[in-house]
């Protein structure tokens, strides 16, 4: 076993550092490419909102795939023809979104039934289609099944190069529009007040999608590819508010993730490309929910505390200043007040927290007074009695509170 | 065909699709009367992993084990998905969409790196479900459907199916009254002392069961369908709840039926040995039924120039 998992580890090993060959190199450095069109194109999926439209329609490409490949055995081409295979699962994924959009309009059909609809019943005549060609005495209907996981080993030098060459395509797109996307993804309104083409420009946007959906899907499969457009995205999310940020960010942990993704599923048995994808990008949104300092559940929790122990020290302070000697705090306030010098060993106000108790004081009954009086004045995010009053109250009510408090 | 091979393999495996889909049906009913159609799509999905660990941890393909593990992975993407939202500020879809393809990837390698060198669990039964593998071997003639002891080797998916349609159907029946009013109204509900949130969280698990025991028949991704299609045609047909319920049902079976006997049966029409996927086929069928109450509608409609289905 410890044998078996050291093999498995160095050939991970060798494939990661691209020892593996030519024929892997070039794949995973496509997929590579592919990841990093798919953060970026995906961003514009993900702040319009369309995630679950797209996955039905990559479910909606199978049956395409299928009678693609049957429509090119018809006229003699045996094999698996990449182009045309692609362009049977555009027609479907296509006609899918299109019955979605039909059925939405009509009266008591919600759009996630709508999406369920199209997504399962598309899949199950794919399915159905596929167990039919499994049956005909043709080469390649072998290959087709890797449509639906992904699986980056079984394809050629040259269809890696073709997919990483229209993916840059696709992400020069996003580059060259990106100050439009931004706008139209935020305020349409705005935008069409510029005068500028708002439908054509969202229109873009949705066509990047299945373009990066239909490119995508030997790599990672129909049934994942949704996650490489949006998984990253939101990833990047907890680290930044900025469309640019999170779009840069979600390239790369795009590009990482179906970097590892692709290798490990060459490295390891049994591996299926697009699952390894997809796992190595849920690793970065779960660190992004953890670790992402103002986001993430562990910098919450952490300002939390810290804003708790900030206002038990100005509250102490406050008591000094109302001329209580050695006003109790709680036992983990305590701590805090030793470690930050305003308490000595022998429980007792150091000289410092005596220097500090009357302002710290004033500023707790300004803030008092501003949150009696208008709370709804206080900016979102200020916090009460520790931030000081004149560095983020607003003029005005500075104005009043100060008045009164004179 | 004779009726032994009938017995065999058509009625068994017929009948755990029939009831598979008509479990899912049932549940998808108040999904969809409750605008939580894709609940179904995500659950499908986020419980695989725990249906493998189930799994491998008890050895077998018992529902019991699978079902716990299912209702575990349910509860934590629940969850990631409220902690996604809450700390990223995501809207619901894309944090839905993040957390069941993420959970669902790691149920797949699992599936591949554990499950599927110990025993015959792997992705295909996932994708395509495994309806062909369910066999009623012990049967000899009609006179075993009467047969104790030969009924007693019943598929064991058929009979799990079975039981959790009557359970469920009897479940409905029973709380009839409480369902409706805490699905339409429920604040209403809650003020008649029906507690809404406990039959809330009771639809939700009885799709998460559905989803869970129609797996092996029918797939992780094709019970979307079933879940689906059927309550969403019957919306179009019918604008009342009992009758709401009775069309689901009835279009599930009727999808089920047809789309098994087309499978089975159709191919040796054009006299081709072979069969084709039953799975695939009702839920195609499934589809097809939403199509054509779609239609139906429309044309019921079209001679009326009412600007409400603009």
């Amino acid at each position: 076993m410890s044998l078996a998992l050291s093999e498995a580890l160095t050939r991970l090993f060798d494939v990661l550092t691209l020892q593996a060959g030519y024929n892997a190199n070039t794949v995973i450095a496509g997929t590579a490419v592919l990841g990093a069109a798919a953060g970026g194109v995906g961003t514009f999926v993900f702040l319009r909102g369309r995630a679950l439209i797209s996955d039905a329609l990559s479910h909606a490409t199978l049956p395409g795939i299928v009678l693609a490949f049957l429509a090119g055995a018809a006229i003699g081409i045996e094999t698996r023809s990449l182009p045309l295979l692609l362009a049977g699962a555009t027609a479907t994924g296509l006609i899918g979104v299109a019955l979605m959009h039909a059925l939405t309009r009509l009266p008591r059909v919600t759009e996630d039934s709508a999406i369920g609809a199209v997504l399962g019943s598309f899949f199950g005549l794919g399915v159905v289609l596929l167990s039919y060609v499994q049956n005909l005495p043709l080469a390649g209907q072998a290959g087709l099944h890797h449509f639906l996981l992904g699986q980056a080993a079984a394809m050629a030098r040259s269809e890696a190069i073709t997919i990483a060459v229209l993916a840059a395509f696709a992400l020069a797109v996003v580059l060259y529009f990106f100050k439009e996307f931004r706008l139209v993804a935020f305020d349409r309104d705005f935008a069409a007040g510029l005068g500028w083409p708002v439908a054509r420009i969202d229109l873009a946007m949705a066509g990047l999608g299945v373009a990066i959906t239909v490119i995508g899907l030997q790599t990672v499969g129909l049934v994942m590819i949704v996650a490489l457009l949006v998984v990253p995205p939101v990833a990047a999310r907890f680290w930044s508010n900025d469309v640019r940020t999170i779009a840069l960010l979600a390239g790369i942990f795009g590009a990482l993730s179906a970097y590892i993704g692709a290798a490990a599923s060459y490295a390891l048995s049994d591996m299926p490309t697009g699952a390894a994808i997809v796992l190595a990008a849920g690793v970065f949104a779960i660190a992004g929910l953890l670790f992402a300092p103002r986001r993430g559940v562990i910098g919450v929790a952490l300002s939390a505390l810290r804003f708790r122990l900030e206002l038990a020290r100005v509250r102490w302070l406050a008591r000094i200043a109302g001329g209580e000697a050695a006003p109790h705090a709680g036992p983990l306030p305590s701590l805090y007040l030793r470690a930050t010098g305003l308490l000595d060993v022998s429980g007792r106000p150091t000289a410092r927290a005596l220097r500090d108790a009357p302002a710290a004081a004033r500023n707790l009954s300004l803030w008092l007074a501003a949150i009696t009086r208008r709370p709804e004045a206080v900016p979102v995010g200020a916090r009460f009695g520790v931030d000081p009053v004149h560095a983020v109250l607003p003029r005005d009510l500075l104005d009043e509170i100060e008045g009164r408090a004179a | 065909m004779s009726v032994t091979t009938f017995l065999q393999i058509d009625l068994p495996a017929g009948l755990t699709a029939l009831f598979a889909t008509l479990v899912c049906a049932l549940a998808g009913n108040f999904l969809v009367l409750r605008r939580e159609a894709l609940l179904g799509d995500a659950l499908s999905h986020a419980v695989l992993p725990g249906i493998v660990v189930g799994f491998l941890l008890s050895g077998t393909r018992a529902a019991l084990p699978m079902i716990l593990g299912a209702a575990a992975a349910a509860i934590i993407a629940a969850t990631l998905v409220h902690f996604v939202r809450r700390y990223g500020r995501v809207e619901p879809g894309a944090a839905l969409g993040v957390v069941f393809t993420v959970m669902f990837a790691l149920g797949v390698v699992m599936l591949e790196q554990g499950a599927a060198h110990r025993v015959d669990l792997d992705p295909d039964c996932v994708l395509y479900g495994q309806l062909e593998t369910v066999l009623w071997l012990v049967a000899t003639g009609p006179e075993s459907l009467l047969d104790p002891a030969a009924l007693a080797q019943l598929p064991r998916e058929l009979v799990t199916l079975a039981i959790t349609f009557v359970v469920l159907a009897a479940l409905v029946a029973w709380f009839w009254k409480e369902i409706r009013i805490s699905t339409f109204d429920p604040e209403l509900a809650s003020a008649l002392g029906i507690p809404a949130n406990i039959f809330r969280f009771g639809v939700t698990l009885a799709a998460a069961v559905a989803t869970v025991v129609s797996f092996e028949a029918v797939g992780s991704i094709l019970v979307v369908a079933m879940i689906v299609c059927p309550a969403a045609a019957a919306r179009l047909l019918t604008n009342r709840y009992g009758p709401q319920l009775a069309i689901t049902l009835l279009l599930a079976a009727t999808a089920a039926i047809l789309g098994y006997a087309a499978a089975a049966f159709g191919p040796g029409l054009f006299g081709s040995p072979n069969s084709l996927s039953a799975a695939g086929m009702i839920a195609t069928f499934a589809g097809v039924i939403l199509g054509l109450a779609a239609a139906a509608w429309r044309l019921r409609h079209a001679a009326r120039p009412v600007a409400a289905h603009a």
